[in-house]
């Protein structure tokens, strides 16, 4: 089943023009509306004219994270604020969230390839489809809603948490869809299960998981708690959120949306392009869009591509899951998560020193994140009223920064071990098999 | 001064962390006086009176033991019943809290002690003393066996 089958089936001489008429239009737009791309474009030598074809993209100079935050909020934005409708943010390598703004135009555009995305797993406008995909900043829930209402569903705004409220309105409403991270679907699983109930309880027949890394044995599981068929799909704030890519029946891989996200590999030492099933950085170039469109902005996320078509008739390029980051970020419960909005909130509390580590476990179907932080040498810890104050003080600066709450556990001074050359931050027993 | 010097070590929970330290101290020839340890899920806090608390933090120092000295006050205390009340009774009349206590007894002395931590141990020594009650320097402290 397509949602739009000319799209998900051009043929590749078609898409590539499509393509490279889209990147033609979107480079002169943001060479003509953000100061930050004229300014990388006449440093490189590069006019808007000398982009014509999709093969032209290499010419073009590279977007990373760093420049979202030096342009923050709203430095990248190619329309005047009136055109905007929409702000969604996550979390930045700094205390700087990375923000993206949406026109009515991008909002439908979501809609589609999130429509797209719920077709290929079976979703119909028969579906009730759940989503407990947390609302507010976090792309999840509202690109999983705008999907679902775009194909004409019934969707139950759920949203986070109340496991056991979450498992009643599944049984009582009739879901027959949810939208949520892997390890939320396997925390209801587990919690179905506490309450004496089974699959046959409830009546799911596909669901659609994402937001964090997640492998092949968690889909059995959770295909098998929970009665129904799990679709991967992926995506990131910066593009648009969840849908930029998306997986069908034949589990091959997940089919870029690339008419409107151009996906490219590249080695991301020498930035050099790299051929399908190599793996390396994944680059995109959200074309379409007009609120925010990014020119080959660096995920930071490793996997291969296929052009090569798919059983299931898409002739859209597949890409593997990540298999890993170049950078340090970690994903705890869907969440975004960089060591160093950990090191800033430290570095505003005096009575502890810079050094500090983090343990990310997997307790259950849940992600839990420790960090230990040692003491300021010569602070006066002798009572232990205020080392928990100072613990519990830890504790809401991390949470109210990142979002999601962590244990502190205070350590003696020179406790975690000192590096020469770039500290180690994170220790992630995680073990995803 | 009337107080005395208290070495506080911060330890991890864990199995170990006691005798490093215990290790350290004995190996310096450093003769414990009082010992007790406030625990909670994290960490511990070891709390000590010791014949020389300089030589004390020196030494854990130099081993890269998270060691701090606090100021605090040993009441002697007569070994009959009441005694204790007695101490608590004054504290609680001129409205001074107390962190923490713990005892010990010498034996040289006949005595008991009990440590008290409390803001501003100066003037609450002072308070003492005014009310009757011995409160131990640290030069007294050091010749207590």
């Amino acid at each position: 089943m397509y949602w739009n089958k000319e799209c998900e089936t051009m043929s590749r001489e078609e898409m590539r023009a499509l393509q490279g008429a889209k990147l033609a239009d979107c480079v002169k737009r943001v060479y003509e509306n953000v100061p930050a791309y004229k300014k990388k474009f006449d440093a490189a030598g590069i006019l808007p004219g000398d982009i014509k074809t999709i093969d032209d993209i290499t010419k073009l100079p590279f977007t990373d994270k760093y420049e979202l935050a030096e342009n923050y909020p709203y430095g990248f934005f190619a329309v005047p604020m009136r055109d905007i409708v929409r702000i969604q943010a996550s979390s930045g390598t700094t205390g700087k969230q990375k923000v993206l703004g949406y026109t009515r135009n991008d909002l439908k555009l979501w809609g589609e390839v999130m429509a797209r995305t719920m077709t290929a797993g079976g979703a119909t406008a028969e579906d009730i489809i759940h989503v407990s995909y947390g609302y507010g900043l976090f792309t999840g829930g509202l690109g999983a809603h705008t999907g679902a209402e775009t194909i004409g569903a019934t969707v139950v705004p759920v949203s986070t948490g109340n496991t056991k409220r979450q498992i009643q309105i599944l049984r009582d409403f009739g879901c027959t869809t949810i939208c949520c991270t892997p390890s939320y679907a396997l925390y209801i699983a587990e919690t179905l299960a506490k309450m004496g109930l089974g699959p046959e309880d409830i009546s799911l027949k596909r669901g659609f998981f994402g937001a964090e890394p997640w492998t092949e044995n968690m889909r059995q599981e959770i295909e098998r708690s929970l009665g129904l068929k799990a679709y991967d799909i992926f995506g990131l704030t910066e593009m648009i959120g969840p849908g930029v890519a998306f997986e069908c029946d034949a589990h091959g891989g997940l089919h870029v949306n690339e008419d409107h996200f151009i996906p490219e590999i590249i080695d991301p030492d020498t930035c050099e392009p790299l051929p399908d099933g190599t793996p390396g950085e994944l680059v995109f170039s959200s074309v379409s869009k007009e609120g925010m469109p990014l020119l080959r902005y660096r995920t930071r996320d490793i996997c291969t591509i296929t052009h090569e078509p798919c059983a299931c008739g898409r002739t859209l390029a597949r890409m593997s899951k990540p298999a890993g980051r170049t950078d340090d970020m970690l994903i705890i419960r869907g969440v975004n998560v960089f060591p160093s909005q950990i090191e800033a909130v430290l570095l505003d509390i005096d009575e502890t020193s810079p050094y500090y580590m983090i343990y990310v476990d997997r307790v259950g179907a849940l992600d839990t994140m420790d960090i230990e932080v040692e003491l300021r040498e010569g602070y006066p810890f002798d009572q232990v009223r205020r080392l928990q104050e100072l613990s519990k003080r830890i504790k809401g600066a991390v949470e109210s920064t990142l979002g999601i709450a962590a244990n502190i556990r205070l350590v003696p001074v020179g406790t975690i071990e000192r590096s020469e050359g770039k500290a180690k931050h994170v220790v992630d027993r995680r073990n995803l098999k | 001064m009337n107080y005395v010097n208290q070495i506080s070590v911060f330890v991890e929970n864990k199995t170990g962390s006691l005798s490093q330290v215990t290790k350290l101290l004995a190996d310096a020839g450093i003769d414990l006086r009082a010992f007790s340890i406030a625990d909670t899920s994290e960490f511990g806090i070891l709390r000590m009176i010791v014949d020389c608390p300089e030589t004390a933090e020196e030494v854990l120092k130099k081993a890269k033991v998270t060691v701090v000295k606090t100021p605090v006050l040993a009441v002697r205390l007569e070994d009959k019943p009441g005694a204790m009340n007695h101490v608590m009774t004054v504290l609680a009349a001129n409205a001074i809290s107390v962190e923490y206590a713990y005892a010990f007894l010498s034996r040289s002395s006949g005595s008991a002690y009990v440590v008290l931590r409390v803001e501003e141990p100066g003037s609450v020594a002072e308070v003492l003393m005014e009310n009757g009650l011995k409160v131990l320097g640290n030069e007294e402290l050091k010749k207590l066996q």
